[in-house]
Formats: structure tokens, sequence, C-alpha cells
């Protein structure tokens, strides 16, 4: 329990440090949401100034800095210039649409990736194994961004599947969701699965060749048993980092893929508000997704705590 | 083959698709900014037996009618490049802050180790977009190139920080470097002589792990015209032209850039993997 608070303690003060450091790169950084109108001949410089004072820009840092955090914790995530809103009601749709497709990729790509890797791993030397990894090495090297054109590519010319965005208009059918879901879904998971078969494959095959399987083995313990009784809890504590990790990067796993395929993420979001200087949406994003980082840390730390009592001891 | 051929072949293979990019300036047969506008979108020539007016575009042309294959090794330049120099660029502070993390402790160790969690505690792809974001968006050619490889290299250091400060902390109490230490050696010169060396395996490894990261990262800013922009190509703006996909199922040679990235990435795959195998397997 005291190792659970003082972890949650850590990641909280990780968040404050995050937050302050991009409030304060943020204030550095040349120009904002009004530098463009300054250009602008017709605008007075009082003109600029008086909006600038109206949203506030004008205050202190420290002052500004503790506006936005109670804006936070009011769940509005600072204004937005650019909307005219406060940020949290733009945020929450995108946030769903983002979950929607990553969470999905994501417990596909484990889906697959764990029988395969373990299946890998117990099948070294064999022609299965080979191919596998031939396969999956290639796939590593295929950039997302091109895995993403092509399929688009294909959708284009086959014309089974749409091409972006998430619903057909008008329409609010689950199965439409999912149609649109699949391209998008497919490429992800294209993208996670060489690095997640990897890893699955690496610590169970590193299990495999300790003295303590083959001793069982020798015991004459049944494969299946063996296999997922005593040799999967033993390779487990590197998957449940990167499983953590898999959850941590929810939010920001997909920013590519959903600006190719128009998908209404956080990812085109974020993008529209860098080019419009709209900081606000930049910052609640930043904050968002690393606090969905921090947290599938301590989720994995805190399930590794509970599961290896190796952990406990020290 | 053995671990040693393995990696001699990934790096003549590496060494080779660095020298069409090198040389572009000798093997591409247009300038990157030559438009031919008589003939937008055409399709790849053959080497013999070509048409009158006797262009030959080996990968076909965009829109402008510009030469794709010209552009994708001048393209090749700025993303390789920028891989190349923001990987030198982490490994080298990573080196300098991990060593003297490792090596001198206390206060120092935890200030960069802190720092370093900050910047993990946000995921890559946003923190670059992120500084980028903070910096300002209309600048030269020139500035965005410096830029990409200060920001990608510069926001990439606390990998391999991490890494090296655990191999020196484990090599500052090495009998010869306590031994070096008995004798009055000074801190600098057992980090040069003694430390530094030890850590080589792991800075390379480390750098054929990061450098096909940062050309990604490259194509990735470039694609979202955060990058290097017309009329210099690099292959994320090129790719960018061909997210036009509708015209794409025409004009399939506009994938060309993003076809060039996949055996740029295999070679730094297959080198980071045979540094990676272990010289003899343990029994």
């Amino acid at each position: 329990m005291r190792y659970i608070a003082r972890r949650l303690l850590h990641g909280l003060l990780l968040l404050v440090g995050v937050s302050v450091l991009s409030f304060l790169f943020a204030e550095l950084a040349p120009g904002d949401y009004f530098s463009e109108l300054r250009n602008d001949p017709r605008v007075l410089p009082e003109t600029v100034a008086a909006l600038r004072a109206q949203y506030g820009l004008d205050r202190p840092l420290p002052v500004r800095y503790a506006a936005w955090v109670a804006s936070v914790l009011r769940g509005d995530f600072g204004y937005s210039l650019a909307y005219n809103s406060p940020v949290g009601p733009l945020l929450w749709g995108r946030v769903r649409a983002t979950l929607l497709l990553t969470g999905t990729a994501t417990f596909l790509a484990w889906l697959i990736a764990l029988p395969l890797g373990i299946w890998n791993a117990t099948a070294r030397g064999t022609w299965f194994d080979s191919v596998s990894r031939v396969v999956l090495s290639f796939l590593l090297a295929v950039p997302d961004l091109l895995l993403a054109i092509v399929f688009l590519m294909l959708a284009v010319e086959t014309g089974y599947f749409p091409t972006g965005g998430m619903v057909s208009p008008g329409s609010e059918r689950v199965e439409d969701v999912a149609w649109h879901l699949a391209l998008p879904v497919a490429v992800l998971v294209l993208g996670m699965l060489p690095t997640l078969v990897r890893h699955v494959r690496a610590s169970m095959a590193e299990v495999i060749d300790s003295p303590f399987a083959l001793s069982a083995r020798a015991q004459g313990i049944p494969r299946q048993r063996l296999l997922f009784r005593h040799l999967l809890p033993a390779a487990a504590n590197p998957l449940i980092s990167l499983a953590g990790f898999s959850l941590g990067t929810l939010l920001s796993a997909s920013l590519l893929i959903e600006v190719v395929m128009g998908w209404p993420g956080l990812g085109p979001l974020f993008l529209e508000a860098i080019m419009a200087r709209d900081f606000a949406v930049v910052l609640a994003v930043v904050i968002l997704s690393a606090s969905f980082l921090v947290a599938g840390n301590l989720l994995a730390d805190i399930l590794l705590y509970r599961m290896d009592p190796r952990i406990r001891m020290k | 083959m053995t671990r040693r051929t393995k990696i001699a072949a990934a790096l003549v293979f590496l060494g080779i698709l660095h020298g069409f990019v090198i040389f572009a300036g000798f093997l591409a047969p247009y300038p990157y900014a030559e438009q031919h506008r008589e003939f937008p979108y055409s399709p790849p020539t053959p080497l013999f037996g070509a048409r009158a007016p006797g262009f030959v575009f080996l990968l076909g042309t965009d829109a402008y009618g510009r030469d794709v294959f010209s552009r994708l090794l001048y393209g090749g330049r700025v993303s390789l490049f920028t891989g190349l120099l923001a990987a030198f660029l982490s490994l080298a502070l990573g080196l300098a802050l991990g060593t003297a993390a490792g090596f001198y402790g206390g206060w120092l160790d935890r200030l960069l180790m802190r720092g370093g969690e900050l910047v993990m505690a946000l995921p890559w792809l946003y923190l670059l977009l992120a500084v980028r974001a903070f910096l300002p968006l209309h600048i030269t050619t020139v500035q965005a190139f410096f830029l990409l490889v200060a920001i990608i290299g510069g926001v990439g250091w606390v990998r391999p920080a991490r890494l090296i400060r655990g191999v020196v902390l484990s090599a500052r109490e090495r009998g010869f470097v306590l031994a070096a230490r008995g004798f009055g050696a000074s801190n600098a010169y057992l980090i040069r002589r003694h430390i530094l060396p030890l850590t080589l395996g792991v800075v390379l490894t480390q750098a054929t792990v990061l450098i096909p990261q940062y050309i990604l990262a490259e194509v990735a800013l470039s694609f979202l015209g955060l990058g290097v922009a017309e009329p210099v190509p690099s292959w994320g703006n090129m790719l960018a032209e061909a997210q036009q996909y509708h015209a794409l199922v025409e004009h399939w040679w506009m994938l060309a850039p993003g076809l060039a990235i996949i055996p740029v990435l295999l070679g730094y795959l297959l080198l980071a993997d045979a540094l990676l195998e272990k010289g003899v397997r343990r029994v």
C-alpha cells in the first residue's frame, strides 16, 4: 500500500513538472495566437493589446499558471482562442475516437502477438520461426505512414472500404463505425505487431533456456502445463512493463495514422492547434497524453509489485 | 554466417545506400527543382528506347513535371542526414550527461535523472511536435534542417544517457579503475582512459537503434508540414504529395520515397541485430 502511494505521488509530481515546463516553454515561444494579427496593417496595436488583455495573456506567468491549474481541475483544460471555447469539451469527443481506434488495435495486436511469440519461442530453429521472423523484420522496416497510404490507395481502388473519417454522413450504426475502423486498425496492428512479437519471443526464449525449465521438463510435467503454468509467469515481467507502455501510448500511438486517414481523433486536433498557435489546446493534449503514459507505467509497476515477490522483497 | 560477416554485410549495404544519396549531385539526371510543366505525372520511362523529346524519368514525374528519381536522391540527403546528425547529437549529449551522472553521482545524478524522467513522461512524437509547435513556423530550408536536427537530437538524449549511466556506474567500481585511482589518476584521465572505452558497445547499439528512428521522425515532421519545405525535397514532404490518394491510384510511382525508406531501415535493423547477437552462446 505504501509502495502504491509512493508511486502515485511520484507520478503526480512528474505531471506537475511536465506542466510547469511546458508552460515555461510556451511562454518562451516567439509569437502567440494574436501575433499574426500584429502583422496586419489594418489592426491597431492597441486592439491587439486589448484582445490580449481580454483573454488574460498580459497577466504575469505564475498567475496564469494558477488559473490554468484551476481550469484543469474544473475539467476545462484552459481556453482555446482558435475555437473560442474551453478546451475540455473539444477534447472528450476526440479522446473517445482515439481510444476506440487505439484500444481496438492494441487489444488485437496483443491477442495475436502473445500466442505467436510463445509459439515462435518454442519452435526456434524451425522454418516456421524463420519465416515469421523474416516477415516481422520486414514489417518493422515498413513505415506506418507508407502502410496507411497504401491501404488508402487500395481502398480507393477496390471500393470495399471507406477512405477516411469515422462515420458515413447520416449513419449512426455500429457496423458503419466498425467498417470505418477496419483500415486504420489494420495499419496500427501491423505497426505494433513486430515489436510485440519480438519481445514475447525473446522473454519466453530466455525462460525456456533456463535450468529450471529443463528440470521441470525432466520431472515429466506435460508440455501445455509447463508452458502456461510454469514458463509464462516466469517470462511475464518484461511483458507486463511492455503492456503498461502499450496502455500508456493509447492516446499517442495513432497520431500519424489519424492525420493520414482522417480519423477525427486527438492527432488532427493537435496538428491544427500547432498550425494555429493555439497553445491552450497543445498544452492540454500534451498533459493528457503525458498522464496516460505516466498512468500506464504506474499500472505496470503496481502489477509487477503484486505479481513478483522478488520485487516486493526489495 | 558469423557475426562479423553479418556486420560487414549490413555496413556495406548501408554504405551503398548512403553513397547514392551523397553522390546525388552526380547521379541525379535533373536538378531537384527543375520543372517540365509539359509532362505532369508522366509515368516511368524505360531507360532504353525513350521516345522524343527524349526525357528519361526513371521514376516518373510529379504534378509539376519534376523528376521523382532526382528528387528521391536529393530528398534522401535531407532525410538520412537528419537521422545521422540527430543521432550523433543525441549520443553526444547522452554520453556527456550519462557519464557525468554516473561518475560524479550525488545531486548532479539526481538532477539529470529527474530531468530525464520529465522528458520520458511525454510520448515521443507528441514531445517532438510540441517542441516544434513552440518554435517559429516560417523559416528557411537550412534553418529548418538544423532545427529538425536540434529538436530530434535534443529531445532524444534521455534513453542513451540512462543506459550509459548504468555502464559507468558499474565501471566506476571495477578493479582496474579503483587501482588507477589509487595510483593518483585524475577524474578526467579516468573517464577518458578507462570509463569511456567501456561505453562503446552501448553507444554503437544505440546508434543503430536511434538513426532509423530519427529518419522516421524527420519523415513524419516533414510529412506534416513542420519540417523541410518545398521546393527542397525530403522523403517526408515528397510523401505528403502522395497523400492525394485518389490521384495515387494512377500515379503509383509517387510512393517511391516511402518505399525507399524500407531498405534503409532494413539495413539498420540487420546491423542492430548483428551487433546485439552474442559472440559466444552461453551454456
